[in-house]
């Protein structure tokens, strides 16, 4: 088998996750596309443990630890999200600005404005 | 073009091709629907790859409890099922460029550094047995802190979504 067909199919997922964790704005989805890029990590493990002929299988061995790692992130991460939808009523990332730095006095005027729009 | 390289090309089209339309469609419940198709057919890959458990840990584990999650989650964010106009955030432009340099560079590094490389495809490589004996043998103290790992998260996921504990300091929101 080509391993050029594996790598390059991972590269686009993982390119995809990227675009995913961007771009979108609901938090649940920016979770599905991390997953999306610890697939193609995983795809990457998987196909250069079968190429190197690993004999004690180090890259199939941590693609397993990987979908574990993966599992226990999902869990924390939505267990995370319905926490803010609690307090918030809302989960989309680019409206939770609590955390934001305080903007230069230029800017000032413009932010309490975008607050208030996103207050729930 | 072998037999298995033009299996493994159409799972990775339909993988990267429901991995795109879950981050652009406009539907959530539809984005975690495609999600299994995305990782269905990376698992049918790592089968063609010969890594058999690797392939049916995926279905158990992403397709079975991940996607589950994600779908509690959804519902439980009280998400629309129909449409929703305001999935991407404003840029979406830039992470369109992002993405599509990531891949340019991705694709341009494995093509140059293995495009030549090929590797036979033996059965038995990735069986139950084998990676039973590596994870059991090789690799059993990462094993074990992986177990106490996914314990703590477990513990903090819960603690997280309990809102009765947590005393005074506004656990009850």
């Amino acid at each position: 088998m080509h391993l050029a067909y594996p790598t390059v199919v991972a590269a686009l997922l993982f390119s995809v996750g990227v675009y995913g964790v961007l771009a979108r704005r609901n938090a649940i989805l920016v979770l599905m596309s991390v997953e999306l890029m610890l697939n193609a990590v995983n795809l990457n493990l998987v196909t250069f443990d079968v190429f190197y002929r690993d004999r004690l299988h180090g890259g199939q061995v941590l693609t397993l630890f990987t979908i574990v790692i993966a599992a226990a992130e999902i869990g924390l991460g939505l267990a995370l999200v319905l926490l803010v939808f609690r307090n918030r009523r809302m989960v989309d990332v680019d409206r939770l600005r609590t955390l934001a730095e305080e903007p230069s006095r230029p800017a000032a005027a413009v932010e309490p404005e975008r607050v208030e729009e996103a207050a729930p | 073009m072998s037999g298995q390289e033009v299996v493994f090309t159409l799972l990775g089209v339909v993988a990267v091709g429901s991995a795109v339309l879950v981050v652009t469609t406009r539907r959530l419940v539809h984005a975690a629907l495609w999600l299994v198709v995305s990782f269905g057919a990376l698992a049918g890959g790592y089968l063609v790859l010969t890594a058999e458990f690797v392939a049916w840990v995926q279905v158990l584990i992403y397709v079975g409890a991940v996607v589950v999650l994600l779908l509690f989650g959804i519902m439980l964010t009280r998400a629309p099922i129909g449409e929703s106009a305001d999935l991407d955030s404003g840029n979406r432009w830039a992470a369109l460029g992002v993405a599509v340099a990531t891949a340019a560079v991705l694709v341009t590094v494995v093509v140059m550094g293995f495009g030549d490389a090929r590797t036979p495809l033996r059965a038995g490589g990735g069986s139950a047995e084998e990676l039973g004996a590596g994870v059991f043998r090789t690799w059993v103290l990462p094993f074990e802190v992986l177990s106490v790992l996914l314990l703590a998260s477990l513990v903090g996921a819960i603690v997280l979504s309990r809102s009765d504990i947590g005393g005074d300091k506004g656990g009850d929101v």
